[in-house]
C-alpha cells in the first residue's frame, strides 16, 4: 500500500520548499523593481504556487507516470472510430527539424516558403484524395473542421439570400455532428437507419425539406458498413438546396477506391490524426482540414494559401497567405493551424504515394473482414453477434447483448476483462442503436497473428464467463488500478490538487 | 514506399479463404461501381524513409526559423527557452500514442498528468477550475464566448480592440451562427476604452497585457461589466501571470489564453494548446475534458475523465461544447514546463523578462524616429511608431541578420507605421543592443532617402 500511495503523488505533492530545476539566464540589463515598471495595485500578492522539485526528481515523475498509460506503441488498440494505425518514427523527426519545430508563425511568407509549400502540396493531396479540389487547412481537429462545414453551409445559403433552421444528422452519427449542429445555431433533426444499417432513405425523403441545411453522414457509416445508396441520399439532399457533409473519421477505409466528391459532398473534413498518422498524444492534438467544391470555396476560412505563379519571381512559384477573401466565414483559430501535425501527414502520404493508400485501405478492410471471420470461427459470434450480417468496410459492429442474457456479463465487462490480456478494448457502447454494442477496428498496420490473437482471446474470456462470470465483471486485476469510481468523482468532482 | 504494414502473399491467401472470398476486391462490392474511382489517386508514387527525410529537410531550410536570425516577433507566440526534459518525456510512446483516455484503468499516467495540469492553471490564473485544455489561443475566447452566451443568452459581445486580432475574429466567427453581435471597444492611449454596457450584454472580451504589450487595469473594467450583468472574459498570457494580479482576484469568470509560451514549440502556429479556467458557478458549462480524483474498488487513489454529461459523446446535442480531441500533449509539455520553471523560477524568468522589456523598450523609444506607440506599463512586448515605411525598417534590419517585430499596419491601419517588439529570455541585452543599431539605422537610412526624394521633387 506504501509502494502504490508512492506512485500516485502529484507533482504538487513531491514538492520541497528550495528545491529547484531551473537556472535562469544572468541578468544583462538594469535591476529595476518589478513595482517601478508595473502598477502595485496590479501586482499580485502570492506567486503561483508551483512545485518545487529538482530535474532528476522531475523526470522521475513522469516517467514514472508514463509507466501507467497503455500505448498503441506497446500493444492492440483496435478503438472503433479512431484509426489507432501506426505512428512512423520519421514524422516525429522531420517534424522537429529547426526550420520547422523553431518557425514563427508571424514569419514573413518570404522566408517560409518552405512552410507554405508543404501546406500547398498538402493541401492538393487532399483534395485528391477526397475529390474536392479546394482545402483548408486551418481547423484544429475533426470536430472543429465540423463546425467550419456548417458555419459554411450557412455562409452558402445567406449568399443566397436563404434562412435555413435545420441539419439533419443519422442516429448512428459521432455525438460531435450533432453537438456541433447546435453550437453552429441550427436544430438537430435525427434521420433513421434501415434494417441493413443504411441511412433509411424513406424517411430521409420525408424530413428532407427547405428548412434543411444540410445533411450530415459518416461513409463508410459508424457502423463500418458502406451506404450504398449514397448517389440517391445526395439527390434527395440536394433536391431540397441542402448540402451534403462527409464526417472524415472513416476515410481509412476508402482512399484511392472511391471519393466524397464523386459521392456528391459538397464538404469533407478529414482527420489527421486518424487517417494520417498524427499520434493522438493521449486526447491530441488534432488536425482537422477540411475539403470543398467550388460552390461552397468562396466562403472558406481565411487566410488560405495560395500559390502565386504570375507574379515575377523569375517564374517560380511563391507561396502565400491570401487574407482578400471576401466572404469568407473568417477564422476558426490563431495563425494557420497546426502545423507541426501537416508535416507529419505530408510525410506520411509522401511516403506512401497513391498506390500505397489504396493498399492502406485494402488492407484495413481486409483486416476488419479477417476478424470478424476469426472471431466467427472462435465461436465468439454466438454470444456477440455482428449488428448487421453484412461485409464490412475498415471497422465492424457487434452486439453484446446475447452475451449479457446468456453469460451475465455485459460489453463494459468484456472491455474491462480485455485489459488484462495487455489489449486496449474497442469502442464501447457506441453507435448507440446497437445494444451493448463494440466498436472494432483493427486498422492496416496490424499483423494476422494480432488479430487471430485477439480473437482468442475473446474467445478465452467468454469460456472463462460461462465458469464464472464474476471474473469478468470484477475485472481488471493487473492494472495500476482496478474499476473507478466514476459516480463518486463526478458527484463531488475533485479536480484540482488543493494546495 | 512503405505502408507499414505486414501482411505477405501468403497471409493474403489465409485472410481470404477464412473470409470466404476470393479477392480484396469483392469486400468493397457494396461500393456502387458509378462512384468507384477507377483510376490510381494522381499523387507522386511511394518513397524511402531516406527520400522523404531529405526532401522534409530541403523545405524546413527554406524557412528563416527563430535559430536563424535574432527575432522579435511574438504577437501571440513566443520563442521561449524548451528545456530538453520537455522533448524527452513527451517524445515517450507512453504519452505520444494513446488515444483520450476513455478506459482510465490503463491511462492513469496520462490523467494524472491532466489533473496536474488543471492544477498548475488554476494556481497561475486564481480561478477553481479548469480544464485539460482546448485547441488553442483564439478560439479558446470563442469558445469562452459560448460559454456566456448559455449562461446567460444576451445577444451582444463587447470586445476590446486590445484582443488578439485573430481571437477577435474567431469570435466573431462563431458568433456569427449563434446570432450574435460583436462590438469592439476602442483603445484610447493603449488602454481599453468601455462604451456604455447595457442589459444585452453577455460578455465583455479583455486581454492582459493587451495586443500593444500594455497591462490593463482589469479589475475596474470588470467590475463596469458585473454592474451591468456581463461576464468578464480575459485572454492572459501565461508569464504574465507571474507577476500579475490573477484574473480571479480582479473579477474575470473566464481566463483564457494561448498555452506555446509554456513549453510549446512555435511550430509556425501549432499545435499548442488554449488554457480554460473559470468560476466554479461555470464549472458545468465548460467545454472539454476534466480529470477528476477518484478511488478504485480496492480503495487506490486514481483518476477519471468527469463531468462527462457536458460532453458531445454523452450528451450530444445538448452538449456544452463539439470539442472531442484537444491538446493533451501540449498541455502535457505545458505542465511539465512550469513544473521544471517551479515556484520561484518562474517569477524569476517573468522578473527577466520585465527589464529586458524595460532596457529596449528605452533603448528603442531613444532613436530618432522611433516613438513609443503608447507609455502604458508593458510586460514582455512594447509597440513603437516609426517615421519611416514600417516593412522597409523591417527590410533593412534584416540584412543585418534581425526580425525586428510584427508590423501592425494590417490588423491596426491606424497605427499603419507600428512595429509590436516581444522579448524573451532568449534575447539577451546584446541582441537588443543589436535591435537598436539596426532599427535606428534603418529608419534614419529611410528618412535620408525620404529627404533625397523629397529635395529631388522639390528640384524638378
Amino acid at each position: 500500500m506504501i509502494a502504490a500511495e508512492e506512485q500516485t503523488l502529484t507533482v504538487f505533492e513531491r514538492s520541497r520548499p528550495g528545491r529547484r530545476a531551473f537556472v535562469a539566464p544572468a541578468l544583462d540589463v538594469p535591476e529595476r523593481a518589478v513595482d517601478e515598471l508595473l502598477p502595485a495595485e496590479l501586482l499580485r500578492g502570492q506567486e503561483p504556487r508551483l512545485p518545487e522539485i529538482s530535474e532528476p526528481e522531475l523526470v522521475r515523475h513522469y516517467n514514472r507516470l508514463s509507466k501507467r498509460n497503455f500505448d498503441l506503441d506497446t500493444g492492440f488498440y483496435p478503438l472503433g472510430s479512431c484509426t489507432m494505425k501506426h505512428n512512423p518514427k520519421l514524422h516525429e523527426r522531420v517534424a522537429a527539424l529547426p526550420g520547422n519545430a523553431a518557425l514563427h508563425p508571424l514569419q514573413d511568407p518570404r522566408y517560409a516558403q518552405g512552410a507554405l509549400e508543404l501546406m500547398w502540396r498538402l493541401q492538393v493531396a487532399l483534395g485528391e484524395i477526397a475529390g474536392l479540389p479546394h482545402v483548408s487547412l486551418q481547423p484544429s481537429a475533426g470536430s472543429h473542421g465540423e463546425l467550419a462545414g456548417v458555419l459554411l453551409t450557412r455562409a452558402f445559403h445567406e449568399d443566397r439570400g436563404e434562412r435555413r433552421t435545420k441539419v439533419l444528422t443519422p442516429d448512428t452519427a459521432h455525438g460531435t455532428n450533432p453537438a456541433t449542429v447546435t453550437m453552429a445555431g441550427y436544430d438537430v433533426v435525427k434521420v433513421g437507419s434501415d434494417a441493413r444499417g443504411n441511412v433509411d432513405l424513406d424517411d430521409l425523403r420525408a424530413k428532407a425539406d427547405e428548412q434543411v441545411a444540410c445533411l450530415m453522414l459518416t461513409n463508410p457509416s459508424t457502423l463500418g458498413l458502406f451506404e450504398h445508396g449514397i448517389e440517391e441520399i445526395a439527390r434527395i439532399v440536394h433536391g431540397v438546396g441542402a448540402t451534403l457533409y462527409y464526417d472524415g473519421a472513416n476515410l481509412n477505409a476508402i482512399m484511392g477506391v472511391c471519393r466524397p466528391g464523386d459521392m456528391g459532398f459538397d464538404i469533407v473534413h478529414f482527420n489527421l490524426h486518424k487517417t494520417f498518422t498524427q499520434p493522438h498524444g493521449g486526447g491530441g492534438p488534432g488536425s482537422g482540414p477540411i475539403a470543398v467544391s467550388d460552390r461552397i470555396e468562396p466562403y472558406l476560412p481565411r487566410p488560405q494559401i495560395v500559390c502565386r505563379r504570375s507574379e515575377g519571381n523569375g517564374g517560380e512559384p511563391f507561396f502565400d497567405l491570401d487574407y482578400d477573401r471576401p466572404k469568407s466565414i473568417g477564422r476558426l483559430r490563431g495563425f494557420q493551424g497546426n502545423y507541426g501535425v501537416f508535416v507529419r501527414s505530408y510525410a506520411y502520404i509522401r511516403s506512401l504515394g497513391a498506390e500505397g493508400l489504396r493498399e492502406v485501405s485494402e488492407l484495413a478492410v481486409l483486416n476488419a473482414n479477417y476478424l470478424l471471420a476469426r472471431l466467427r470461427q472462435e465461436g465468439v459470434l454466438d454470444y456477440l453477434p455482428a449488428a448487421y450480417e453484412r461485409v464490412c468496410m475498415h471497422e465492424f459492429v457487434l452486439s453484446g447483448a446475447p452475451m449479457r442474457r446468456e453469460l451475465g456479463i455485459k460489453t463494459l465487462d468484456l472491455a474491462k476483462r480485455l485489459l488484462d490480456f495487455g489489449v486496449h478494448p474497442p469502442t464501447v457502447y457506441f453507435p448507440l442503436i446497437v445494444d451493448e454494442a463494440l466498436l472494432i477496428e483493427p486498422t492496416e498496420t496490424e499483423t494476422k497473428e494480432t488479430l487471430d490473437r485477439f480473437a482468442e482471446i475473446v474467445a478465452a474470456i467468454l469460456r472463462e464467463a460461462k465458469d464464472d462470470p464474476e471474473i469478468a465483471r470484477a475485472a481488471p486485476y493487473t492494472t495500476p488500478v482496478r474499476r473507478l469510481d466514476e459516480a463518486a468523482a463526478a458527484r463531488r468532482p475533485v479536480i484540482r490538487q488543493p494546495l | 514506399m512503405s505502408t507499414y504494414t505486414s501482411a505477405t502473399g501468403e497471409d493474403r491467401r489465409e485472410m481470404l479463404a477464412a473470409i470466404g472470398v476470393a479477392s480484396i476486391e469483392e469486400l468493397f462490392a457494396d461500393i456502387p461501381k458509378s462512384i468507384r474511382l477507377g483510376r490510381e489517386l494522381d499523387l507522386d508514387s511511394g518513397r524511402s524513409e531516406q527520400e522523404v527525410f531529405a526532401e522534409l529537410r530541403a523545405l524546413a531550410q527554406r524557412n528563416v526559423s527563430t535559430q536563424d536570425e535574432v527575432s522579435f516577433l511574438g504577437a501571440g507566440m513566443y520563442d521561449h527557452y524548451i528545456p530538453a526534459l520537455i522533448d524527452s518525456i513527451t517524445g515517450r510512446s507512453e504519452f505520444l500514442t494513446p488515444y483520450t483516455p476513455y478506459q482510465p484503468e490503463i491511462s492513469q499516467g496520462g490523467l494524472q498528468a491532466m489533473f496536474e495540469y488543471q492544477t498548475a492553471i488554476c494556481e497561475l490564473t486564481g480561478l477553481p477550475v479548469a480544464n485539460a485544455s482546448v485547441y488553442e489561443g483564439p478560439s479558446a475566447v470563442a469558445a469562452a464566448g459560448y460559454v456566456a452566451k448559455l449562461t446567460n443568452g444576451r445577444r451582444r459581445f463587447v470586445v476590446s480592440r486590445g484582443v488578439h486580432p485573430h481571437s477577435r475574429e474567431a469570435l466573431a466567427t462563431l458568433a456569427h451562427g449563434w446570432e450574435m453581435d460583436v462590438v469592439e471597444a476602442p483603445l484610447h492611449d493603449g488602454l481599453t476604452e468601455l462604451p456604455e454596457l447595457d442589459g444585452e450584454v453577455s460578455a465583455i472580451v479583455l486581454q492582459q497585457p493587451n495586443f500593444l504589450g500594455a497591462v490593463e487595469d482589469i479589475p475596474a473594467l470588470a467590475q463596469a461589466a458585473h454592474e451591468a450583468g456581463a461576464l468578464v472574459i480575459c485572454a492572459c498570457d501565461p508569464h504574465s501571470l507571474a507577476l500579475l494580479k490573477p484574473p480571479g482576484e480582479c473579477g474575470v469568470d473566464l481566463a483564457v489564453g494561448e498555452g506555446q509560451p509554456l513549453g510549446n514549440r512555435l511550430d509556425f502556429g501549432g499545435p499548442s494548446f488554449g488554457f480554460f479556467a473559470s468560476t466554479e458557478a461555470l464549472l458545468r458549462r465548460m467545454p472539454g475534458r476534466i480529470a477528476g480524483e477518484t478511488r478504485d474498488l480496492e480503495g487506490r487513489r486514481g483518476f477519471v475523465l468527469t463531468l462527462q454529461t457536458r460532453e458531445q459523446h454523452i450528451r450530444r446535442e445538448r452538449a456544452t461544447s463539439n470539442i472531442c480531441t484537444a491538446q493533451a500533449l501540449n498541455a502535457l509539455a505545458g505542465v511539465i514546463y512550469l513544473s521544471w520553471l517551479g515556484r520561484r523560477g518562474f517569477v524569476e524568468l517573468a522578473t527577466l523578462m520585465l527589464r529586458r522589456t524595460a532596457y529596449a523598450r528605452e533603448r528603442l523609444s531613444a532613436l530618432d524616429g522611433v516613438e513609443l506607440l503608447h507609455e502604458q506599463p508593458v510586460f514582455r512586448e512594447f509597440a513603437v511608431s516609426l517615421d519611416a515605411p514600417v516593412q522597409r525598417v523591417i527590410g533593412r534590419c534584416r540584412e543585418r541578420g534581425i526580425n525586428p517585430g510584427y508590423p501592425l499596419g494590417r490588423e491596426y491601419p491606424e497605427h499603419e507605421r507600428g512595429l509590436l517588439v516581444a522579448i524573451t529570455e532568449q534575447r539577451t541585452r546584446e541582441d537588443i543592443d543589436r535591435l537598436a543599431d539596426a532599427l535606428g539605422a534603418a529608419v534614419a537610412a529611410e528618412r535620408a532617402g525620404n529627404r533625397a526624394t523629397a529635395l529631388h521633387g522639390a528640384g524638378a
